[in-house]
């Protein structure tokens, strides 16, 4: 029997799927970016689909939205181009479609043939956003504390790494090495 | 009823696309974009079993991937913007030496 759960995990699961083989395809970087934001869209009404609806909103706002904003921007910032195909990026295609094929497919395999016949049902996980906060507030209190201080570093960081180094002129043609 | 495989098995296609992008890719931000698609796939699995089991904290550590993935995300395209200052390239052939 064919449920609407069934239909709609594979709907969104197809997306997923397309836009996954999309970014393998594409040779421009931002249209590799666009796929990977109907990945991440898909995979939040995946999440719906489960009932977590915090991790869905999460997905959207977070990974969809900021993250991705934060790529499109690099991508503008550094005018990227078509990538070109090199020797090296010919060995890897000779030798990563075939393992990816072969490891999927063993994954898959195993995965069918040996995690039993557990189900699981459309909404399936308890609990409104609430309980998550009280549990994120008391059980994973020190983790989420040490977080912000990976935020705090991650921004400080950045800011360096991508501050424009001061210029003094006596370094300044040596530093700049081409082959 | 969907069976828990199925999850599964989207997640480990997701992973296995994100592995082969990284593979394949030459370009330094398709690459950090397949380690992005190798996190949602892990993710997909997180909730997945938590809801095949009923817990909570599979959705904590989904936040947490989230997290480490944003921080990631800032200090890694910093490090691009960085490498493309100094060699005026993103092709990753071309980034060969350990120097900046």
């Amino acid at each position: 029997m064919i449920s609407v759960h069934l239909i709609l995990f594979l709907a969104f699961g197809a997306v997923c799927v397309a836009g996954a083989v999309n970014l393998l395809v594409q040779r421009h970087p931002i249209n590799s970016a666009l796929s990977l934001i109907a990945v991440m869209a898909a995979l939040a009404g995946e999440y719906l689909l489960l009932g977590a609806e915090f991790v869905a909103a999460l997905q959207v706002i977070v990974y969809a939205g900021a993250i991705m904003v934060l790529f499109v921007f690099v991508i503008m910032l550094l005018n990227a181009g078509v990538e070109d195909r090199t020797q090296g990026s010919r060995v890897a295609i000779v030798f990563g479609i075939p393992g990816m094929l072969i490891g999927s497919v063993l994954v898959a395999w195993v995965v069918l043939r040996h995690s039993g016949t557990g189900d699981v049902e459309i909404g399936a996980l308890p609990g409104p956003p609430k309980t998550i906060g009280d549990m994120l507030f008391h059980e994973f209190l020190l983790p989420f504390e040490i977080t912000s201080i990976l935020i705090l570093v991650a921004i400080m960081g950045a800011v360096v790494l991508a501050s424009k180094p001061p210029s003094s002129p006596a370094e300044a043609p040596t530093q700049k090495v081409k082959d | 009823m969907v069976p828990l495989s199925y999850y599964l098995v989207l997640s480990g296609i997701l992973f296995a696309c994100g592995v082969t992008g990284f593979l394949i890719k030459r370009n330094i931000i398709a690459i950090f974009m397949s380690i992005e698609l190798m996190l949602n796939g892990v993710n997909l699995s997180f909730v997945a079993f938590a809801a095949h089991w009923h817990v909570l904290a599979g959705q904590i550590f989904v936040f947490f991937v989230m997290v480490v993935a944003a921080a990631e995300a800032a200090v890694g395209l910093a490090i691009i913007i960085a490498v493309y200052r100094t060699r005026e390239t993103l092709n990753v052939d071309q980034v060969n030496l350990l120097k900046l």
